[in-house]
């Protein structure tokens, strides 16, 4: 009977135990953070043969985990597929999810999800083989293309060909891996995804040179990291890490200067490297978070340019991702 | 209890809580009390916690617009205009699909097999426990990507198609056949048909009651080969050729019209198939083995021939035998098409706990209902299977 009692007690401690409120404690008591992210995507997330990641999403964690923690490298990265990402954040299996993920109303709502922001500004486009001699989205009418599962890509791409009286034939598949695998194949005439996915994964093909991204954009695609909802502080804290690498980038604070910049006399700059006021406690973090975000991965442009951006193979034009005062969208609320 | 106790002795008291019977029946209703009670707690929680991360939850989403395509459909499905609901039936149908055809094509495949590893050709009896031996053992997951890949690489693109006589084309996206299309009138010929394999049935049992009675064969393949595909034939003539076929076109990106066997549905039929094969040529060779030689013997001393003899005597022994193992080789190849997911083939995993799930993110129901599916159909085969096994299982008098 005794057995049963402790078997019983054990259930009751067992089943009551639900996902806690409490992230930033949780992700302490760790000391690591558990950050969801593409295994697969060379300039947003992407592991090398050594096993250290790179990629802008991937930064983004680092900067997570140096403002929690105050160190970039405690970032355990669990790479997941599209269709497998929002189960792994719901169940608390991540604390943050960082996967070129498109924010949309139905994924800020029904599916339990908080968009911290944009780190990347993207649309969908088309990839096709040269020899088809295709020069616009607008002539696949017919076409085969193969698309990952769990995606907005696979939504966009029934709306655009409905919208335009054109028929497609699509070939779905659960990891982008395979489907590009097969589009390379022969399988498919076009693959699809956000431009910026079509950059690196055309480089991954057995001859680059044969494939072009066709002009049309067809879909706005705002990619951002994600939170559970239900912990309001967590939110924040995702928020404006994020916002922290965009406003050291407007106020010039790079990984280099970041040091003489505690002894700056401007203002926004006290402010935000904790020389003046208390906004890191009020976020639940040290004085200096700010500060271990940019000397571990940099301002946004730093992270961009290393990752997609003029220093990374990709060669990805900064477009609408230039901050908002250089002709960009890229713009982050004041830290005050 | 006390009744069990010898005659003259007097009863003996033990208080209730002694009482064996009464001990066990206590423990069995704790034991259920603790598994409703975890029951309930996970379900509560589970409930608890998708309302604090306001996760939708219930199964409204099953009448929204599903907004995705589909490569496979057996029924009318448009992106735009059907539910989730209908995306549901679509997975299912494909799964039912594949799982069916695979299971005729590996029973016939396993049975051939498995007499042939009994054969006493040296050479066929190695070569089929070769392929025994290399196919169960390899995993199926690699089988399959295998075969995927066997069949995009080996055949040539679009423009290369091979055009085989009779208007078939075959290339990387798929194979594509004429399909027919039916005529006023061709309701005759299905009558036919039906007609063929009533007029069959009785004519067997005629055959079968005439042998009973004077001893004399008739010759009942041949003449019900004749009722069912000769009749129809004879009225498709009749009524004026009611039937046309529309052929495969090449258009600019793909082939349109016809019949399409997509390239994922055959590696994962010819997967499937072959792997569960080997295991059911094991079956079928263990069941055959186990018929003892002497019945053999005995049905050669009355006289028999060999092949009368394998069929009447040898056979229906040794299904006794093959039936249940069989029976969850066939769920094992309906489970294992879920494997789906893996090359892109539309079934219900891949519909519907793939995308249908990740798009309303309702892990929970979608999951649920997936399980239940599944649970559904292996029940459903092994109620089939026990049926048929109760019928040829040995009768004792």
């Amino acid at each position: 009977m005794k057995k049963l009692i402790a078997l019983a007690a054990l259930a009751v401690v067992f089943a009551g135990q639900s996902a806690s409120a409490q992230t930033l404690k949780t992700v302490k008591d760790r000391g690591m953070l558990n950050c969801g992210s593409n295994g697969t995507l060379a300039g947003f997330g992407l592991p090398d043969a050594q096993g250290k990641w790179t990629g802008l999403d991937v930064d983004y964690c680092k900067a997570l985990a140096a403002a929690v923690l105050g160190d970039p490298n405690k970032v355990k990265f669990v790479p997941l597929s599209a269709k497998d990402r929002f189960t792994a954040l719901q169940s608390g299996e991540v604390d943050v999810l960082a996967r070129n993920t498109t924010w949309t109303s139905s994924r800020d709502t029904s599916l339990g999800l908080n968009f911290v922001g944009v780190n990347y500004y993207d649309g969908q486009g088309f990839m096709v083989r040269k020899a088809l001699k295709v020069n616009s989205a607008l002539e696949l009418n017919g076409a085969s293309v193969c698309v990952q599962q769990g995606t907005t890509t696979e939504l966009n791409l029934s709306d655009f060909f409905r919208a335009h009286n054109m028929q497609v034939k699509t070939v779905t598949f659960a990891t982008a891996n395979e489907a590009v695998k097969a589009y390379d194949a022969g399988r498919c005439d076009a693959y699809t995804t956000d431009a910026s996915g079509l950059y690196a994964e055309r480089l991954r093909l057995a001859v680059a040179d044969d494939h072009i991204v066709l002009p049309e954009v067809i879909s706005k695609e705002p990619l951002g990291p994600a939170v559970r909802h239900g912990d309001d502080q967590w939110f924040d804290i995702a928020k404006w890490t994020l916002f922290a690498l965009v406003n050291a980038e407007e106020l010039g604070m790079t990984q280099k200067n970041v040091d003489e910049m505690l002894k700056s006399t401007n203002p926004d700059v006290k402010r935000l490297v904790g020389t003046e006021g208390n906004y890191g406690e009020q976020l639940g973090l040290s004085k200096d978070w700010a500060v271990q975000i940019v000397k571990a991965v940099g301002n946004y442009g730093e992270v961009f340019d290393r990752n997609v951006g003029a220093n990374s193979p990709l060669k990805i034009d900064r477009g609408l991702n230039k901050l908002w005062n250089k002709g960009g969208v890229v713009y982050a609320p004041p830290v005050r | 209890m006390s009744t069990d106790l010898p005659a003259g002795l007097p009863p003996v008291r033990v208080a209730f809580y002694n009482d064996p019977k009464v001990r066990s029946l206590a423990y069995q209703a704790a034991l259920c009390a603790i598994v409703a009670f975890l029951i309930y707690e996970a379900a509560s929680n589970a409930i608890t916690n998708l309302e604090r991360a306001h996760i939708a939850s219930g199964f409204g989403f099953w009448h929204n617009t599903a907004g995705f395509d589909i490569s496979q459909t057996l029924i009318e499905y448009s992106a735009q205009a059907s539910t989730y609901g209908r995306a549901f039936w679509v997975g299912l149908l494909n799964t039912l699909l594949v799982a069916g055809l695979g299971v005729v094509f590996a029973t016939v495949l396993g049975f051939i097999i498995g007499i042939a590893r009994l054969s006493k050709n040296w050479l066929v009896s190695k070569a089929a426990t070769g392929y025994v031996e290399t196919i169960r053992n390899i995993p199926l997951l690699l089988q399959l990507l295998f075969w995927y890949n066997a069949v995009l690489k080996s055949l040539p693109e679009m423009r290369d198609s091979y055009k085989i006589p009779g208007g078939i084309v075959l290339n990387n996206r798929g194979l594509f056949l004429p399909n027919p299309v039916l005529g006023p009138g061709f309701h005759w010929v299905v009558i036919a048909f039906f007609v063929g394999i009533a007029a069959s049935i009785v004519f067997h049992i005629w055959a079968r009651k005439r042998q009973e009675r004077t001893g004399q064969q008739a010759p009942v393949f041949t003449t019900a080969l004749g009722l069912i595909v000769g009749l129809p034939v004879v009225v498709l003539i009749v009524t004026g050729f009611p039937l046309s076929f529309g052929f495969p076109q090449a258009g600019r990106f793909n082939i349109s019209g016809g019949m399409e066997v997509l390239p994922e549905f055959a590696a994962l039929l010819f997967g499937l198939s072959i792997y569960t094969a080997a295991f059911i040529a094991e079956v079928v060779r263990a069941g055959i083995r186990a018929v003892s030689r002497g019945q053999t013997e005995a049905a050669y001393s009355l006289g028999l021939r060999p092949q009368p003899t394998l069929r009447l005597i040898v056979v229906p022994q040794a299904m006794r035998v093959i039936i249940p193992p069989l029976t969850s080789q066939y769920l094992n190849l309906t489970k294992n098409s879920s494997l789906a997911v893996a090359i892109g083939y539309p079934d219900l995993v891949q519909v519907f706990t793939g995308t249908v799930l990740n798009q309303t993110g309702q892990a929970v129901e979608v999951v649920a209902i997936t399980m239940a599916v599944y649970l559904t159909i292996s029940l459903a085969t092994s109620l089939l299977m026990n049926i048929y096994n109760s019928r040829i299982a040995l009768v004792e008098r």
